[in-house]
Parts: structure tokens; C-alpha cells; sequence
């Protein structure tokens, strides 16, 4: 048997979930898609007592795009931002990331909102929550609260949830008109974890300049890495490909990449200049499509 | 809270009812609960795609998934594809026609994949069919006998 013994429950509604994770507190794990939860029971790197299946909860599968924001359940999967019609044409930086997210089984399973709450330094989504300003809705036993998701990334695999909280909902809000978005990255094989990936967000003034700019980088520090002074520097401008280039050099200066056996240190900041260009040129064009 | 459950699911049309430990995963249950050693287990973590099964109308990895979460639901695996007596389905019979394995250890997981991509679309190019079978690895072919037999596969099944 791969998994250290566990005691596992399959609630069928939130309240439910609450309780039991309110009364066992550190103990227990929610369980959403496994995709992540899964690997670390089997090597044995997780060793919970209890094991909350959230799986069974009725309604909490939703995308939903009716007002304005895209409101996501806790349960929706990976695979349903690509299956989603509205997404592609209203939050495009989500369609544009989730590809990367492992393999078609991984995302089948995975929940958006579990890879938000795992925060895997190197994972994609928490990277784009954090650059189209998403909110998180969070619920526990003393009641519901919501982080911006600026906020809720507090160190490696480290979050603002409490053990005995549930990320209930991501809110992920309108993009302004004339703003155009790109993710870019680089992996060893394709499907596997980023060594950098970049998600800009650009939006133009009408005269064509950059009003405001996001990047957002993930792979370069331990929780998803803002680039302010390269956002800075690009806003009032005028986008040339010389700027960006600057731009690129303050973000590689900026970010705090460590070495590991995949890459080293001086490969990533190397790859967040290449990728800072790609991604601000594309999404420059975007915008200039949109507006 | 339990850490055994009664379980009712559909394995390849068959409808079982079983007790199993909670932290069974899926792939070991149906090796040694219902002797269906179709499915291959290499890492048991996700990443080689061996154990691939489809769950409802996903493709799912069964080593990181645990029986439990299998009730009341069905599962196919790559002995439900074709019967023992009658023909090989026709992804079977493309990847024996056009060297798409040579230990075969990992073909079940890659018929599974090659399934749900051309159940859900006729005429895939290359690209998309590398893509969706990115996540199965093989350690024997170089994969371009398998890109050739999921092409040739698209070509004769006939999905209606
Ligand atoms: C082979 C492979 C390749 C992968 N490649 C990538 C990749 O390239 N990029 C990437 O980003 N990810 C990758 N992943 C991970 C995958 O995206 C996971 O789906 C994701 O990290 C976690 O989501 P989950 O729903 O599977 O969560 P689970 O594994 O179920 O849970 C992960 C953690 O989050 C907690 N949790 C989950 N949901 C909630 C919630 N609603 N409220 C509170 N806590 C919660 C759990 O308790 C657990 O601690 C890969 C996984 C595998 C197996
Ligand atoms: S055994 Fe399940 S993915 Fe490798
Ligand atoms: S045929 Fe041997 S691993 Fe693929």
C-alpha cells in the first residue's frame, strides 16, 4: 500500500467539509482533484490523518461567467477553462496558461482552486491569479472571508488558508477594454512544472501608450514574483521593442531565482529577459487587436 | 470516517461490489481486487501515465486516485476495449501494424490517451497528437510508431 493509513470522509455539502475540518484540524487534508495531494501520499511526503473528499460535494463544479466576473467553484477542473467558451474571449490569460498545466489526465482532475491553494512555486495559476487580480473567497468555521489573490500567497507551498478553511470560490474580474494578455514559458518537456513562466497584462491609453502594465512570473521566487519596477518603468510609454527590453533587464535584475537540479540561478533570469519581451510583445499586439 | 468502504462501480461493463481499504489507489485495486493487470503501474505519481484509465468520460491517472473515489462511477481499461475472442480495436490493431510499442509496458496507459483525444476529434494533426499523449512516456519506441498508429487509427475507426 503506497499511502500512510488515513481515515477518509466524502461530505456532501460545504457545511459538512467545515466541521470536519474544524474538528481535526491540522490533522486533516482536503482532497480535491489529488493531482498534487496524491504524489505527496504516495512517496509518503504527506502523512494525514484524515483525508476530506471534497468530491462529492454537490455544485461547487461551476465556471460561471454570467455578470461580469468568472466565478470559479472549488471543484472546477483544469480541463473546463479549455472546454469554456466565454473564457478564451473574456479572461484569454487563463486559456492561455492552462495548456501548460501537466497533461490532459492531470488537468481532468486537477481543480483550478487546488493548484491555487497547493502554490507550487513553479505552477502556473497562481502566477495568472495574482496578475488578473483575482479575489479568493474562503470560507471556515468563523465564517467567510476574502483575499486578494496580491495576498494569499505568503511563502513556498504556503498560503493565508487555515487548516480548517476552504477556498471556496475564485473570482477572477473583467479585463479593462484595449488589454491584451500572454503567458509565456519554458519547461524542460512539455507538460512538466515551468522553469519561468511570465504572464503580462497590458493595457494601452487610447494614444497607444501602456497604461498599465502587469508581470507576473512564476519558477523565480518562492510564491508568484511581481515585477513593480519593470511595471513602472513600462507605464506612460510607449511600447517599443527597446523599452521592453529594459523592462526585461530590471525584472531579471529584480526577481530572486534559486538554483536546483533542473536549472540554475543564471539559466532563469536568463529565460525571464527572453520571456519578458516575448510575452510583452504579444500581449502589446493583443491589445492593439482588442482596441 | 472509515478506513474500509463497500464500493459498487463498472469495470468494462461489469458491475462489482467490493470492500476495499480507503487507501487503495485505483490502479491497485483493479490489479489485485479484480485481476485486471491491463493496467501498468511505473512511478505512482502521476508522471508516466502507465496507469491510465478512463473514469466516466476522462482519461484519469488510477495511481494517484483511490478506489473510494470510484464508487457509483465506471471505469473503462485498456481489457475493455476489445474482447477476448473478437477483434482488436482499432487503435489495438493500428499500434500492432505500425510498431507503436515494443515491451508494450506502457501501451495500455497510451491506447487510453489515444482513445479520449480521438473520441473527442476526428482528423488530429501531429502536433496535437504529440500533445495529448505528451504525458505517456515510453521508454522503448521514440514514439514516432505511436504518433503514426494514433493517425492511422483515426483513419479507419469509425466512431458513430
Ligand atoms: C505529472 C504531473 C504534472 C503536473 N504538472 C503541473 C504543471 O505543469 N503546472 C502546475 O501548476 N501543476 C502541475 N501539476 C499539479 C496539478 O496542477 C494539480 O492539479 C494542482 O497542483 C493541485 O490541484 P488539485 O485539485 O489536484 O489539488 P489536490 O492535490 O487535491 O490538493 C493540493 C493541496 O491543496 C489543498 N486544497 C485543494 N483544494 C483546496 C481547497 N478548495 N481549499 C483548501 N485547500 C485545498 C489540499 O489539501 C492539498 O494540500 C502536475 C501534477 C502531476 C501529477
Ligand atoms: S504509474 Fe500512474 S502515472 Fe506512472
Ligand atoms: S514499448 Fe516499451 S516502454 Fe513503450
Amino acid at each position: 500500500m503506497k499511502p500512510a493509513p488515513f481515515e477518509y470522509a466524502a461530505p456532501e455539502s460545504v457545511e459538512e467539509v467545515l466541521e470536519l475540518l474544524g474538528e481535526h484540524g491540522e490533522e486533516a487534508k482536503v482532497l480535491a482533484g489529488g493531482q498534487s495531494l496524491g504524489p505527496l501520499l504516495n512517496m509518503r511526503l504527506a502523512t494525514p490523518g484524515v483525508l476530506v473528499d471534497i468530491n462529492r460535494v454537490e455544485g461547487l463544479s461551476y465556471l460561471r461567467s454570467g455578470d461580469d466576473v468568472l466565478a470559479v467553484g472549488a471543484l472546477a477542473r483544469q480541463r473546463s477553462i479549455e472546454r469554456s467558451i466565454s473564457i478564451p474571449r473574456r479572461w484569454p490569460l487563463l486559456h492561455q496558461a492552462a495548456p501548460y498545466i501537466g497533461h490532459v489526465a492531470i488537468r481532468n482532475r486537477g481543480t483550478i482552486c487546488g493548484s491555487l491553494a497547493h502554490a507550487d512555486p513553479a505552477a502556473e495559476l497562481p502566477a495568472v491569479a495574482v496578475a488578473l487580480g483575482a479575489r479568493l473567497r474562503i470560507r471556515g468555521a468563523r465564517g467567510e472571508r476574502e483575499v486578494e489573490a496580491g495576498d494569499f500567497f505568503v511563502n513556498y507551498m504556503t498560503t493565508d488558508l487555515a487548516p480548517d478553511e476552504l477556498l471556496v470560490e475564485a473570482r477572477f474580474p473583467p479585463l479593462p477594454p484595449r488589454t491584451g494578455t500572454s503567458w509565456k514559458e519554458v519547461a524542460r518537456r512539455h507538460g512538466d512544472f515551468a522553469l519561468v513562466g511570465v504572464a503580462a497584462v497590458v493595457t494601452l491609453a487610447r494614444d497607444g501608450r501602456c497604461e498599465r502594465v502587469r508581470l507576473v512570473y512564476t519558477g523565480v521566487a518562492p510564491t508568484p514574483f511581481e515585477a513593480g519596477d519593470a511595471e513602472e518603468m513600462l507605464s506612460g510609454e510607449s511600447p517599443t521593442q527597446e523599452l521592453f527590453g529594459e523592462a526585461a533587464e530590471r525584472a531579471a535584475r529584480d526577481c530572486e531565482p534559486g538554483s536546483d537540479v533542473h536549472a540554475s540561478a543564471a539559466y532563469r533570469r536568463h529565460l525571464v529577459r527572453v520571456l519578458t519581451k516575448r510575452a510583452l510583445g504579444e500581449a502589446v499586439r493583443r491589445a492593439r487587436e482588442e482596441g | 470516517m472509515e478506513r474500509r468502504r463497500t464500493i459498487r462501480l463498472t469495470v468494462n461493463g461489469t458491475r462489482y461490489e467490493r470492500e476495499v481499504e480507503v487507501r487503495k489507489t485505483l490502479a491497485d485495486f483493479l490489479r489485485y481486487d479484480l485481476g485486471l493487470k491491463g493496467t501498468h503501474v511505473g512511478c505512482e505519481h502521476g508522471v508516466c501515465g502507465a496507469c491510465t484509465v478512463m473514469l466516466g468520460d476522462a482519461s484519469v491517472r488510477s495511481c494517484i486516485l483511490y478506489a473510494v473515489q470510484a464508487d457509483g462511477q465506471e471505469v473503462l481499461t485498456v481489457e475493455g476495449l476489445s474482447s477476448p475472442e473478437g477483434p482488436l480495436h482499432p487503435l489495438q490493431q493500428a499500434f500492432h501494424e505500425h510498431h507503436g510499442l515494443q515491451c508494450g509496458f506502457c501501451t495500455p496507459g497510451f491506447l487510453m490517451s489515444a482513445l479520449e483525444l480521438l473520441a473527442e476529434k476526428q482528423n488530429p494533426g501531429e502536433e496535437e497528437i504529440r500533445e495529448a499523449l505528451s504525458g505517456n512516456l515510453c521508454r522503448c519506441t521514440g514514439y514516432e510508431g505511436i504518433v503514426e498508429a494514433v493517425r492511422a487509427a483515426d483513419r479507419v475507426w469509425n466512431r458513430s
